[in-house]
């Protein structure tokens, strides 16, 4: 029996902006399945672009972008948007239907689902984030907290191969923050956080990758790349007043 | 610092159970559109025309009766008349023809009937959208849109609409909020300029917002197409209850062309 290919895998993936500007110069990155991993890095990274080559949103200058086992091509966009879910960083960009009901079938009915399995999914999916309660109020009733989780519940319905969070824990109160830790660690399925939130990191995945100036700099478990003082520095990543990365 | 619960557009919405509020949405805005043609449709010269206009006063006054809705909220929705009535009002003193003292002032016979009309037919027409805006949820209204076959660009755009108020009025806000703090007080041309500022920046934020929700809708497989939930079919019932309204509109409408 042969091993099932990696969640995910980008292979000296290059890219530049029309304007000219290169964001990323060749990226390696391997997930496999069911890994929790945190895409560390200071502004302008590159980051979001990466990101934004995981579903193909944006096309690869150079390399190829493969999600289990799938590449990421004109073709196959529909699949692989199903594959990958992308949590963006605020949620009202991501809600917009009038109730979190209708917003978490909007995914589902995109795959040209059957109505009873999209009310399905959503059931499922707003009970693993623990929202069912909130199905039929419009989003922009619920707390910042709360939105956030409806939103990672959208990707949820999808049934993907990985979400993938873009700065999950920023504007979150200290309560919402362990409510969407406790709800993201209980979760079947390849985790990939981008964030700079360090002690959030450490909290949620067991191994951390370090992008900056479009590459690659640093790969392996967080507890080692959080006490590397040096590296951190070198790639203005700081962690907060006080805080041990091997406690 | 979120909108309030309900948010600017939900306010207009008044919760009930009257028969008015459980018929399809669908069926209230044909009612609605059909009552206002018959009311545009009624000619303003004829001598009976003011007896039309109250027959129908009193069949949308029937029906805000039945759906429950007091003359308060009637009275809030008629504000949105006030630049039709500045008009109407000066339609009398600008039309040629034969003159008539009203109040101690000579005015125009046939611009005092197009500016009474002219009034009447407004009045009663935004009498009956302000029924259906309080019996109906505006997402209701989106979907009875949707079954009207508006195309479905226009939908979208309103369900956007509806859903973004709060957000960019929550912005707007904080923005004002923002100025103050820092001692901006309106008024004057330096005030303008600021109100033009700030114009132009909230544009900017709701465009980039609007990208940024275009690629989040992207990365969940939307394909130009908002797929909704199955629909149930009215049943015949309901679009007589529906239709009530403009057929006693109609009926006053013939009467005064038959008698008149």
């Amino acid at each position: 029996m042969t091993a099932p290919p990696p969640s995910l895998l980008v292979e000296d993936l290059a890219f530049a902006y029309p304007d000219g500007h290169q964001a990323l110069f060749g990226v390696d990155l391997r997930i496999e399945r069911g890994e929790r991993v945190a895409l560390l890095g200071p502004n302008g990274a590159g980051k979001t672009t990466l990101v934004l080559h995981l579903n193909g949103i944006l096309r690869a200058g150079r390399g190829e972008v493969t999600v289990a086992g799938l590449p990421v091509a004109k073709r196959s966009l529909p699949e692989i948007r199903r594959r990958v879910g992308v949590v963006f960083q605020d949620p009202d960009d991501q809600l917009f239907m009038p109730t979190v009901a209708d917003d978490v079938a909007f995914g589902p009915r995109n795959l040209g689902l059957p109505e009873e399995e999209v009310a399905a999914r959503v059931t499922a999916a707003l009970e693993q984030v623990r929202m069912a309660d909130a199905a039929d109020r419009p989003p922009h009733h619920l707390s910042f907290g709360q939105r956030r989780r409806v939103a990672v519940a959208t990707v949820l319905a999808m049934q993907p191969e990985i979400v993938v969070l873009d700065e999950p824990s920023s504007n979150l109160d200290p309560a919402g923050r362990r409510e969407l830790a406790e709800v993201l660690t209980e979760l079947p399925v390849t985790l990939l956080m981008v964030t700079h939130d360090l002690p959030y990191a450490a909290q949620m995945c067991p191994r951390s990758v370090i992008l900056d100036g479009g590459v690659v700099v640093a790969d392996g478990p967080t507890p080692d790349v959080l006490s590397d003082a040096g590296l951190l520095a070198a790639h203005r990543l700081e962690l907060p007043y006080g805080f041990s990365p091997a406690g | 610092m979120g909108a309030g619960p309900g948010g600017t557009l939900l306010a207009r919405y008044v919760p009930g159970t009257s028969a008015v509020h459980r018929l399809e949405p669908h069926l209230k805005l044909v009612s609605v559109l059909a009552f206002a043609l018959v009311v545009v449709a009624t000619p303003v010269h004829a001598p009976w025309a003011p007896a039309a206009y109250a027959g129908y006063l009193l069949a949308v006054l029937t029906a805000a009766a039945v759906a429950g809705v007091s003359p308060a909220r009637l009275a809030r929705g008629l504000v949105v008349e006030v630049p039709f009535v500045a008009f109407a009002v000066l339609l009398p003193f600008v039309a040629a023809g034969p003159q008539v003292e009203v109040l101690g002032l000579s005015v125009s016979r046939t611009g005092l009937a197009a500016g009474g009309g002219l009034l009447a037919k407004a009045t009663l027409s935004i009498l009956a959208a302000t029924i259906l805006s309080a019996t109906t949820e505006p997402r209701a209204l989106l979907r009875g849109l949707e079954r009207l076959r508006l195309p479905q660009v226009l939908v979208q755009i309103l369900m956007f609409m509806i859903r973004y108020a709060d957000v960019v009025g929550g912005e707007l806000h904080r923005m004002r909020v923002a100025r103050e703090s820092r001692g901006f007080h309106g008024g004057g041309l330096r005030g303008l300029r600021v109100m033009a500022a700030t114009a132009g920046s909230l544009f900017v934020r709701s465009y980039e917002r609007g990208e940024r929700v275009h690629l989040a809708m992207l990365s969940r497989g939307y394909t130009g197409r908002l797929p909704t939930g199955a629909v149930s079919a009215a049943a015949p019932g309901a679009w007589a209850v529906a239709l009530s309204l403009p057929l006693a509109a109609a009926a006053v409408l013939l009467a005064g062309m038959l008698l008149g």
